[in-house]
């Protein structure tokens, strides 16, 4: 089995006249959770949808699995998050799981064990629209899980939830990552860091720290990752 | 294209369309209330509820598709959710289908109710079958959704593509023969007409009550199926996995 599940080298996006992603290049293996932490604005959201394919490039490659991003043979392999709740707002989540699922061509049985995933067991037969933004955001998640994916890209998916369930959900995130598959995670909450078997911190387009969240810490001298960050902008900025 | 998912789509849709009672009543009731407008408005002169009846029944599903197609499409693609079914194995046929099978499926019902109105309660006079004229509603709601799906690629919000409505249905119902029969149009306006899918759905349903002869009507029925085919495929070329 092919280790690496996502390479990229040398990719570019540029959006409206400007450069979103400035030639980034890493690889991700499988069996681990991987952060992407940044600022808003940074980027984060351009790459994930890079690696989904469904971003222009404007050059460089992006491959998952070895095949180019978005190739057909990928799609029912990738699970994916975008960061605005994307299930139907007029239909309850069970309806909302079983039409992805339908989508999907996955056993409707695998549609209870998402939802119980992500907690909404309580809420399965509530339309979308009368659930909380929290709770939104854990059907859409709930999605993603359909069909045992094994990339699952999330962007952002712990936003606003109760730290319970925060923690669970990353608990849930290294299951699936201890089952053989990649999991990649943005967020903006530098806290969640300590979660993530590697880290990779992400500013204006450019990843300027890629390791475990612990050596960013010793090599920058800092007790935690906010610092790091800090130390790693501010040390670019006495460079140039 | 795959049924599964093709299938998949449309009774989604349907689903939305049932979950939301006031659309539903209103996609099902308001036809047959404007039928009954109609209807009264010429109660003394019967000829002419004959006259523009059919044309109204070719009307309804066309307008009222193509409206509820561009919001619900647009909505689809600021979601987030056509991004992530796009992600999937969804083909961009299978997307559009779906749907114009579900809008099909709503004409079907929305058309039979109005032409049972129009011909048992408010004797619409139809020499031609009664079921072809839900036939001719049903291409004309698939036509009204594609230009719909059409149109929603060039709209970026909700209010814009309300107003690709009067843009490019209400010169439609203008040149479609109903205010002036198209032979007395200036030459200019009468070609446009030819061009223009819904003069054909107009002139089948007025075909219809005319005569028995349904050659014409198959004829019509079979270009503003044709036109919906090519604003499904304009729609298709419109639908990107990757977006900027």
């Amino acid at each position: 089995m092919m280790k690496n599940a996502v390479e990229v080298a040398d990719l570019v996006v540029r959006r409206g006249g400007r450069e979103v992603l400035r030639s980034i290049g890493f690889t991700i293996e499988r069996g681990s959770v991987t952060g992407l932490l940044g600022p808003s604005g940074c980027g984060k959201s351009t790459l994930m949808r890079s690696l989904v394919g469904v971003q222009q490039l404007t050059s460089g490659t992006v491959k998952a699995f070895g095949e180019e991003a978005g190739a057909k043979a990928l799609r029912s392999r990738i699970g994916y998050v975008t960061q605005a709740a994307s299930v139907y707002d007029d239909l309850t989540v069970t309806e909302n799981l079983n039409f992805f699922a339908k989508v999907l061509g996955v056993n409707k049985g695998e549609v209870a064990e998402a939802i119980d995933a992500v907690d909404l067991r309580s809420h399965a037969d509530v339309v979308v629209g009368q659930l909380s933004g929290g709770q939104r955001s854990r059907a859409s998640l709930a999605v993603a899980l359909l069909g045992d994916p094994d990339l699952l890209v999330l962007d952002e998916p712990t936003v606003g939830l109760d730290p319970v369930l925060r923690r669970d959900l990353w608990e849930l995130f290294h299951r699936i990552a201890a089952r053989g598959a990649a999991v990649f995670v943005s967020s903006h909450v530098m806290d969640e860091a300590d979660r993530c078997d590697r880290l990779m911190l992400m500013r204006d387009g450019v990843i300027i720290a890629d390791d475990t969240p612990l050596r960013i810490c010793e090599k920058t001298r800092t007790d935690d990752i906010e610092s790091a960050f800090l130390a790693l902008v501010e040390g670019a900025g006495d460079q140039s | 294209m795959n049924p599964r998912i093709t299938f998949a789509v449309a009774t989604r849709v349907l689903t939305q369309v049932r979950r939301d009672h006031r659309t539903a009543a209103m996609l099902l009731v308001l036809p047959c209330l404007l039928m009954t407008l109609l209807w009264w408005m010429f109660e003394e002169s019967g000829a002419v509820f004959d006259r523009l009846g059919p044309g109204l029944l070719a009307m309804f599903p066309f307008i009222i598709m193509f409206l509820v197609t561009s919001v619900t499409t647009l909505r689809e693609r600021s979601s987030g959710t056509l991004e992530r079914l796009l992600a999937m194995p969804m083909g961009k046929l299978d997307f559009l289908v779906g749907y114009a099978i579900a809008f099909g499926v709503v004409a079907a019902v929305q058309s039979a109710l109005a032409v049972a109105l129009s011909v048992g309660l408010l004797d619409l006079d139809v020499q031609g079958p009664v079921w072809l004229l839900t036939v001719v509603a049903i291409a004309d709601a698939v036509l009204g959704s594609a230009l719909g799906l059409f149109v929603s690629a060039f709209a970026t919000t909700e209010f814009q593509a309300v107003q690709f409505m009067p843009a490019f249905v209400v010169p439609q119902i203008l040149l479609c023969g109903l205010f002036v029969p198209r032979d007395q149009m200036p030459t200019v306006l009468e070609k446009i007409s030819d061009v223009l899918p819904l003069s054909y759905a107009t002139d089948a349903m007025q075909t219809l009550t005319r005569t028995a002869a349904t050659g014409d009507v198959w004829q019509d029925v079979l270009v503003v199926a044709a036109f919906a085919i090519a604003a499904l495929g304009l729609g298709a070329a419109t639908l990107r996995r990757r977006t900027p």
